[in-house]
């Protein structure tokens, strides 16, 4: 059990079938939506998600369209757990709007993340209406878990409420227990190296819709073996 | 010490045979809005007094709790005739003493004024505004004193534990709980018997109750005043529930901003332990259960459901995805049937009275009373009960008393700071679960806020997001982020900075924090935006287009002026302007220089001529 969350999970070997884009699959009862759609390669976006850390379900961005029965709702699907004969949907219309959107508050608040740049270059944002901010922080709450679960240290936690949250050690002084291992940094999808597009740090950046991506002048078939910049798969939809 | 419910009888029986029903008594109402207006002067002077006059033999005085009139507190209760004085002063006791409770004359400057017929009203039960209430939860509140227990036994109080616990089964309880109809009062509206059963079957063998008294909307006080009023039947409700549902401890987590209910209920809970209803063994069947009070966190946050339970463990009070219950796995991992005080406060009366009684009041779905803070720009203010289904004008006009200075009403604002805005074209709408969930706002708390004319949409939905961008846990991103943007252009249209885009961006903002957000209260936060662009578009229209305030208030887009044949020039603005922004000879017309006007009002308060208009 971790101490950001009680969602300790329930094991059993009880197989279900369950429905993901149309597609039938069995999974076993008790992992979540995220857990049985990455196993079966279907692409959820997350931000707070890591699947050695306990789910936390902050960032919303793996929100997914639940069938259940006759009733239909949104849910994390980092935290969901699956049932037999719901059907999941991915990227119905009303979530794929609502991401979006979501995204683009990410992004406003912190624009220099490549991360989130890749993000919404794959989910095709291509436009930020609210005033640019420059956090250097999204409060993911991945590097305090990352401190407390797999670094038994717990050094950094969460402090205040609302707008005037944030990550800090407690009393803001230097801790004791940190053992300046760098594993927070190593995780945080802010302070990683910046996104060098064509557009000033600040900006959506949206390079990798503009510009060509290389693949495709190497290879004549598309065949990406890195993680996929979205761009060839964007081109054969429209 | 009671052992039996024998015992608990013969307690009651010789309780009421040593009083004197034509014995006299003076009730003081010594809640937090009477007690803020000085009602502990005055019941001491009345303790003073009836010693200094040797009157103890005849005259028995007590504190209670809120009677629920606070608009016209401290108020005071002459028994038996239950004569009803208001706004009471520590002078004016000597002329009550001498007059009432030695010769039986009214103290005619002390009653109640119906301020429709001007008729003055002599006793408690005439005045129209407890006249049209349904008190049941409510209702020995000004009755009893809260911190003697003697008193709530005497009403006929733990008499529901010992029926429940000597005559009913633990399925009995529930039945009659899920047959009563009753909803969780908190606001979710979550049939409260269901809750019960899924607690009472989820597998576990420690289970816990919740009481939830972190009431923390603006303008919402009803938990408050029954925690301090009647402390001993939101026990009684939690000793009941948790016989049935099989716990044996028992938590109340009250705001600790509240610090009168806080002492009221850790004395009920220490008279309740020496009296036996509380701890091993109660009343002798074998049932052992405790409660301990938990002080809130002080968020706002901390009210919902698993933020509560979180802040118990001692963790941050955040909420979690609640996809596996509390009522399964809630206070550390263990089954938790959490409910709101107001909602265990019902418990005692629908076993005593039988669950039929209880589902006799109320509409379809929706059973029983609900309880309202009324305040805002309504006569009456003050604490109300009544029946579910009861139409909102009713409330507001019958038992409210009207807008004052007779101005029209333009909305109504229910459940909180995450409810919604019903317009003056709905009053007609009965007030239950489901009735307000459709007209876009919910049950909430039970605050109920009444706007008149005066009041500008846009700024009130502004206001309603300030509060919760402190308020928000930031957990999520929706709530944290979403919140603060749509503050963002909320603030820019109400200072003239509004863009033809924004209302269309406002929309989908709120329709994403309702979907996205993580927990009820992220969910609820956009009501009060989306409500008003549902019934107050042109408002906003006007705001964004015209850049036109039609209520004037928003200040960057009014404007004061002095009517041309209505002022006489006698100087009494251009004294009182702060920005000396009023130009003008005595006698003569006076001009106001917008560039200097900072659109206080000042000047508007202060003309005897009404010649200064907001445009």
């Amino acid at each position: 059990m971790s101490i950001y969350s009680n969602n300790s999970k329930i094991r059993c070997d009880r197989m279900v079938t369950l429905i993901i884009d149309g597609t039938k699959v069995q999974a076993e009862e008790g992992s979540t939506i995220l857990e049985v759609a990455r196993f079966y390669g279907f692409e959820i976006p997350t931000l707070c998600y890591h699947e050695d850390l306990t789910p936390y379900g902050a960032c919303r961005l793996c929100m997914v369209e639940v069938k259940d029965g006759r009733r239909t709702r949104l849910v994390a699907s980092c935290l969901y757990p699956i049932k037999d004969g719901i059907e999941v949907k991915i990227n119905s219309d009303k979530v794929v709007k609502r991401r979006k959107l979501l995204l683009e508050l990410m992004i406003a608040r912190c624009p220099n993340s490549k991360t989130l740049q890749d993000l919404a270059s794959k989910i095709g944002l291509e436009k930020v209406r609210f005033k640019m901010e420059n956090k250097d922080c999204i409060l993911c709450g991945l590097c305090i878990r990352m401190c407390a679960e797999q670094m038994s240290g717990g050094a950094i936690g969460f402090v205040g409420r609302g707008q005037k949250r944030e990550v800090i050690t407690p009393f803001r002084e230097s801790s004791d227990i940190c053992r300046n291992c760098g594993a927070c940094m190593y995780i945080c999808p802010i302070v990683t190296l910046q996104c060098r597009g064509t557009k000033s740090p600040g900006d959506l950046c949206n390079s990798c819709l503009i510009i060509t991506p290389q693949c495709l002048e190497r290879y004549e078939q598309v065949m990406c073996t890195l993680e996929s910049c979205g761009k060839c798969v964007q081109k054969e939809e429209k | 010490m009671i052992r039996t419910c024998q015992e608990l009888q013969a307690l009651q029986n010789s309780l009421l045979n040593q009083r004197d029903p034509n014995k006299q008594y003076v009730r003081v109402c010594v809640g937090t809005g009477c007690r803020a207006r000085g009602s502990l002067d005055v019941l001491e002077t009345f303790k003073e007094e009836i010693r200094k006059q040797s009157l103890e033999i005849k005259v028995e005085s007590k504190q209670t709790g809120c009677h629920g009139f606070c608009e016209r507190g401290p108020v005071v209760v002459i028994g038996p005739k239950e004569i009803f004085y208001q706004q009471v002063k520590a002078t004016d006791v000597n002329e009550i003493v001498s007059k009432t409770l030695l010769n039986g004359e009214f103290v005619d400057r002390l009653l109640y004024q119906d301020s429709t017929t001007g008729q003055k009203v002599q006793h408690e039960h005439e005045v129209p505004f407890y006249k049209m209430q349904t008190r049941r939860i409510l209702a020995n509140n000004g009755r009893i004193d809260p911190t003697n227990i003697l008193d709530y036994i005497a009403v006929g109080g733990y008499q529901a534990l010992a029926k429940a616990i000597s005559n009913m089964s633990q399925e009995e309880i529930i039945n009659a709980v899920e047959k009563s109809g009753l909803r969780g009062l908190g606001g979710g509206g979550f049939p409260t018997g269901r809750k019960w059963r899924t607690c009472r079957e989820a597998s576990g063998d420690i289970k816990f109750v919740i009481g939830n008294g972190d009431e923390g909307d603006p303008g919402a006080f009803s938990d408050r005043s029954l925690m301090e009023a009647n402390p001993h039947s939101i026990l009684e409700g939690m000793i009941i529930g948790a016989y049935a549902i099989g716990a044996n401890q028992g938590f109340l987590y009250v705001r600790a901003e509240y610090p009168l209910a806080l002492k009221h209920l850790q004395i009920a809970i220490d008279q309740a332990k020496e009296y036996g209803f509380l701890g091993k063994n109660i009343l002798n069947y074998g049932f052992d259960f405790d409660i301990k009070i938990v002080r809130g966190g002080g968020a706002f946050v901390c009210g919902e459901s698993s933020a509560l339970v979180a802040s118990i463990e001692g963790r941050m009070g955040e909420p979690r995805a609640k996809y596996i219950h509390t009522v399964e796995r809630g206070l550390w991992n263990k089954p938790t049937n959490l409910n709101n005080v107001k909602t265990w406060a019902c418990i005692p009366l629908i076993v005593n009275n039988g669950a039929d009684w209880y589902a006799k009041t109320g509409t379809g779905k929706s059973k029983g009373t609900a309880v309202f803070s009324l305040v805002g720009k309504v006569n009456n203010t003050g604490l109300i009960e009544v029946p579910m289904g009861t139409p909102l004008k009713q409330i507001i006009y019958d038992v409210g008393g009207g807008v004052p200075e007779g101005k029209k009403i333009k909305a109504v604002q229910t459940g909180g700071p995450s409810g919604g805005c019903i317009p003056e074209e709905l009053l007609d709408l009965p007030v239950d679960f489901d009735k307000l969930t459709e007209a876009g706002s919910m049950m909430g708390s039970g605050g109920m806020i009444v706007m008149d004319e005066n009041t500008c949409m846009v700024d009130v939905a502004r206001y309603f997001l300030d509060f919760l961008q402190y308020e928000s846990c930031g957990k999520c991103v929706p709530c944290r982020e979403g919140i603060k943007r749509m503050l963002e252009i909320l603030t820019g249209i109400t200072e003239g900075r509004g863009r033809g885009e924004d209302l269309g961006l406002l929309q989908e903002l709120a329709e994403m924090i309702k979907d996205f957000s993580l927990c009820g209260l992220g969910q609820t936060s956009p009501n009060t935006v989306l409500s008003t662009l549902r019934y107050f578009g042109e408002e906003y229209q006007a705001h964004v287009k015209e850049k036109r305030c039609p209520a004037g208030v928003c200040r960057s887009l009014i404007e004061y002026t002095i009517l041309e044949d209505k002022c006489t020039g006698c100087g009494a603005c251009l004294k009182l302007c702060p920005q000396q922004a009023i130009q003008g000879e005595q006698k003569k017309l006076h001009v106001i220089d917008p560039t200097k006007c900072i659109r206080c009002g000042i000047c508007r308060d202060s003309c005897p001529f009404i010649a200064i208009t907001v445009r």
